[in-house]
């Protein structure tokens, strides 16, 4: 071998090695957030943790000055999140996927290009804002925090998201799908029904899966809508809690800051989860 | 006796992609009922562009126009509903495209489920069985009918694409270079195929080989730069052309 071609070789080497070093630099902060929270958390997690509400600052003051681990769990936070979560789910998914559907089918139109436009100012509309608009055209009106209104919120936040997802996996659909129904004669509604929307099910639903992990650790939208509440609730008119606006109460509680690991290693592990599960199903459908 | 309107005829037609270019230039042709009929030609032609304006396929695609007649049984398709006219005219694509998400057995019902044709169980047994066995089909997938149609070869996946063409009962079936994406055997089958079915149906193909042309064909067309060159009995065709550009072609001089 000569010296040029060991040379090139040395190079190809260094550069190889080179895109290792920071390609593993990108999983570093992951893994130390894992860490960390893994760390704190993982004592806090028991039964109870899941399936009682919140203590009180004076019951975790006592248990604290016994020496005992604080009392009680997040139990109104999960209720809470779930709640919400499963109201803007039902309106966000079937307006998203619609919404989508159309934008997919009609990109040439001038409608379509500004709702396209608008559904991207959306995505990039901070959640803080979404959570004050929200506050005017559904808190007041209504007189009061609601889940109702957290689940708006959520709604607003998630639709684009799904819009995109739609949109975007119903483009890379081949075009002879389409043609193919319509040559049987089909109105293109139904193909779009029967054929287009079936086929890029795996990518629709990875969207909507996404959508969900993004929404569920908001905060700052949740505290202008449902503001939170440290009882187990069921109705949707009232107050309500939800993991992260836990996480947020028990900062500025000083009695109540062990319990931040715990939620926060829930609402982690639920997010990776829920990532994780997208990723795989995205892989099974496209086989 | 022979019926006396042509099945399908071609009366000046035209098709623009751009207002300044025509794909298809003024093209006039009576398609008999029950035969084979070819379109040649090299590519960029207007030979699929001819024939996906027969299925009304260029609808969907608001800036290309189609002017002139087409005829299916004497009444002008170009002026009848797409979904109406598509019932009646099957197409076949170049590549097979069952569809993904459908069973066997659901894709050669599915031109019923699209159009909202509700059969009973029986009806579709037998619908099923009849068009598989017309494709050939039957024996190799009668065991797998609740399998997707995607696991399928790509001879099969075409086999099963004409299947669920065929369950319409249409009059006339467009096939697009079918088998263009399909090894010899598989080709083989399929031209097979297609001489037993002209006994059903009106069929008019697109192709690249003009080996095919001459096996299944009793009518063929030449096409040229969007222009009918010559349209007239295959056995005439190859053997003595009357046009220099047709004559180019078959030779292999100009393609």
């Amino acid at each position: 071998m000569n010296v040029k071609t060991k040379n090139r070789l040395f190079k190809d080497k260094v550069m190889l090695w080179g895109i290792c070093l920071f390609a593993g630099l990108t999983a570093v902060p992951l893994l130390a957030i894992l860490g960390e929270v893994l760390l704190r958390g993982y004592d806090q997690l028991s039964w109870s943790f899941f399936t009682e509400p919140t203590p009180t600052a004076y019951k975790a003051m006592k248990a604290i000055a016994a020496g005992e681990p604080i009392p009680g769990g997040i139990a109104n936070g999960i209720i809470g999140t779930l709640i919400m979560l499963g109201m803007a789910i039902v309106v966000a998914v079937p307006v998203g996927i619609l919404c989508g559907a159309y934008l997919a089918e009609n990109s040439k139109r001038r409608f379509a290009q500004v709702v396209s436009y608008l559904t991207d100012l959306l995505q990039g509309t901070p959640s803080v804002i979404i959570g004050i608009i929200t506050y005017i055209w559904v808190v007041v009106p209504m007189k009061g925090y609601s889940a109702i209104a957290g689940s708006v919120a959520l709604c607003i936040m998630m639709l684009p998201l799904i819009i995109r997802s739609t949109e975007e996996t119903l483009k890379i659909l081949p075009a002879s799908l389409k043609e193919a129904g319509l040559a049987l004669g089909a109105n293109s509604a139904r193909v779009m029904l029967k054929v287009q929307l079936p086929a890029a099910f795996g990518g629709i639903f990875t969207g909507v899966l996404l959508a969900i992990s993004r929404v569920i650790g908001e905060t700052a939208p949740l505290m202008f809508t449902a503001l939170g509440c440290s009882l187990i609730r069921w109705s949707i008119d009232k107050p309500i809690s939800a993991v992260p606006l836990l996480i947020w109460e028990f900062f500025n509680d000083p009695n109540l800051q062990d319990l931040i690991w715990g939620a926060s290693l829930f609402l982690l592990l639920f997010v990776l989860t829920l990532n994780v599960l997208s990723k795989y199903l995205a892989k099974k459908w496209n086989q | 006796m022979e019926s006396v309107t042509p099945i399908l005829e071609f009366k000046n037609t035209c098709v623009s992609y751009t207002k300044q270019t025509m794909a298809v230039k003024y093209v006039s042709a009576a398609i008999e009922r029950n035969t084979i009929t070819a379109i040649m030609g090299p590519s960029g032609c207007g030979k699929s562009t001819l024939l996906r304006a027969v299925n009304l396929m260029h609808n969907l695609y608001p800036n290309i126009r189609v002017g002139g007649e087409i005829l299916l049984n004497g009444a002008d398709i170009l002026s009848m509903e797409p979904i109406d006219v598509r019932r009646r005219v099957g197409m076949v694509f170049q590549r097979p495209a069952p569809f993904p998400t459908m069973s066997i057995y659901d894709n050669v019902l599915s031109g019923f489920a699209l159009n909202g044709i509700r059969l009973s169980k029986a009806e579709k047994d037998a619908t099923v069985e009849h068009c598989l066995r017309s494709v050939a089909l039957w024996d190799e997938v009668k065991d797998v009918l609740n399998k997707k149609g995607t696991f399928l070869s790509g001879g099969q996946q075409q086999r099963l694409c004409i299947a669920r063409a065929l369950a319409m009962k249409p009059d006339v079936l467009l096939m697009d270079e079918p088998t263009s994406a399909l090894d010899p055997i598989a080709t083989k089958h399929i031209e097979e195929l297609l001489l037993e079915l002209q006994k059903e149906v009106t069929i008019l193909i697109v192709t690249h080989n003009m080996g095919q042309a001459k096996r299944i064909s009793s009518k063929s067309m030449f096409m040229y730069l969007g222009e009918l060159v010559e349209y007239g009995d295959t056995e005439t065709m190859f053997t003595n052309p009357t046009d220099e550009r047709t004559r180019a072609y078959l030779t292999g001089k100009m393609g």
